[in-house]
């Protein structure tokens, strides 16, 4: 056995080869993490701005968002809480967490999310015209993974500004056209609820005829996407509906929240 | 060997994809946009490169039984720094490569040429040899990303080309194409198209199989 391979060398080598990697990859992760919390929070206001339909492109978005309030929501009652502080509140953590959430019966939970947070942190802005817009997070389940983003709906609770999602693992060009602008732009000007406040929005099946009659709570399906389609539309009603945001809005309707 | 012969000869001469079939899986995942791809063969290169690289220059230190691990650590050290690079640098596009970037690690071309060549070779031309194999497998991506995004989506570079019926265009593109399975045909009919061209890369068949002889055609 040459001194190479000796069993002395051998935890050498192992042992200072696993001490040089380590300290570089830490190295690496710790100076570069700013940067990248940074990014992070940045694509996330970015797409709270695209969802509300405020963002210029022209602009920073840091000073862009300024405009924007940021505000916790009871899930439960339906009305803003000022119980937990929405600095550093992570919805998507707090809805794995079991003390900040709650798991939701099978029946009931339509777009797979599992487990609905106590409280959720929603984003109350302004357009340029004085109208107000409020911006909800929204996630459920597509055809690969977890849709996540944001819904944004004008001051009336029910008018559709936008719609968007921010993280998603949909097939690129199929499913992963809820990106493509076009489809995007269906949505603003839709509408949400029935007369009587039963949710009416639904995405469907082909395209929607704009003559016909409730047109306006239609949206298109994506072609070659059934499931994430059904995704998107289970994820809304859900949303929506007792277990989601339904409390809130309405009592953002009556002007009570 | 030459430092050309090095960087340019695993182009079409010994194609990491093409001739050496190593990373097809990441060949199919990474190029159904151009976009992407590009992102993925940088961030192939780089690491293909310096562990070419680190792992010559520990060859002669790293004791046979555990090469294999000394090699992967050096290889998973250098993917989650590369990860880590893209995400605070352009993590538009680290979002979309998601889980590919991480899969590096696992990616045939890095370790094969590792274990073929760092480990008998001077640092400097397994750092060319890296950088030559990367190329290589660029060289077959982008062929893909091209062929899938411009036909698979009217586009290039998010530039649109062909403009699609459903933006009011007139070309109808093909789904296919956006999905993996594709990239498999498109490489199948590069690698014809390169051993038409050149037939030394044609493999020979391993075994023959011998004519029926009219005897047992007798006895039958």
């Amino acid at each position: 056995m040459s001194s190479k391979d000796s069993i002395a060398k051998t935890l050498t080598v192992a042992t200072l080869l696993c001490v040089v990697c380590s300290v570089i990859v830490s190295t690496a992760a710790v100076m570069l993490k700013p940067a990248q919390i940074a990014n992070k929070e940045l694509d996330f206001k970015r797409n709270i701005l695209s969802a509300a339909g405020l963002l210029d492109p022209a602009s920073s978005v840091e000073e862009q968002f300024k405009n924007v309030v940021v505000k916790m929501v009871d899930l439960e009652t339906g009305k803003f809480s000022t119980e937990v502080s929405p600095d550093g509140y992570d919805q998507t953590k707090a809805a794995k967490d079991p003390s900040m959430s709650e798991a939701l019966p099978k029946a009931a939970d339509i777009a797979k999310v599992r487990r609905v947070e106590n409280y959720a942190k929603v984003y109350i802005a302004k357009t340029d015209s004085g109208k107000q817009v409020v911006v909800l997070p929204v996630r459920g389940y597509g055809l690969w993974g977890t849709l996540y983003g944001f819904l944004a709906v004008e001051g009336d609770m029910n008018t559709v500004v936008g719609l968007g999602f921010y993280d998603h693992k949909e097939t690129p060009g199929l499913g992963g056209e809820v990106d493509n602008p076009r489809w995007k732009a269906i949505w603003p000007g839709k509408k949400l609820f029935n007369p009587d406040g039963s949710v009416a929005i639904a995405v469907i099946k082909g395209s929607v005829n704009p003559s016909a009659k409730g047109s306006e709570y239609k949206v298109d399906g994506l072609s070659g996407a059934t499931l994430t389609t059904k995704g998107v539309h289970n994820l809304i009603q859900f949303w929506l509906g007792e277990d989601g945001y339904g409390p809130f809005i309405a009592n953002m309707k009556k002007g009570k929240a | 060997m030459k430092a050309k012969e090095l960087l340019f000869k695993p182009i079409l001469d010994d194609n990491p994809i093409g001739l050496q079939i190593l990373g097809i899986c990441s060949a199919l995942a990474v190029t159904s946009s151009l976009n992407v791809t590009l992102v993925m063969c940088i961030a192939l290169t780089t690491v293909t490169a310096f562990s070419n690289f680190f792992v010559s220059l520990v060859r002669n230190h790293a004791p046979g039984s555990i090469r294999i691990i000394v090699q992967m650590t050096i290889i998973a050290s250098l993917v989650i720094v590369v990860d880590q690079v893209l995400k605070a640098v352009a993590y538009d596009l680290s979002k979309q490569l998601s889980v590919f970037v991480g899969l590096i690690i696992t990616n045939c071309i890095v370790m094969g040429r590792a274990e073929a060549f760092a480990m008998k070779n001077p640092p400097i031309p397994s750092f060319l040899d890296g950088i030559g194999n990367g190329l290589g497998y660029s060289f077959f991506l982008i062929i893909l990303g091209v062929v899938r995004e411009l036909f698979g989506s009217g586009k290039l570079l998010g530039f649109e080309i062909l403009p699609l019926v459903t933006e009011g265009g007139w070309y109808v593109s093909n789904g296919l194409l956006l999905l993996p399975p594709s990239a498999f045909f498109l490489i199948g009919l590069i690698i014809w198209g390169i051993r038409a061209f050149k037939p030394a890369q044609v493999e020979h068949d391993e075994f023959k199989i011998a004519h029926n002889s009219t005897k047992t055609a007798e006895v039958l």
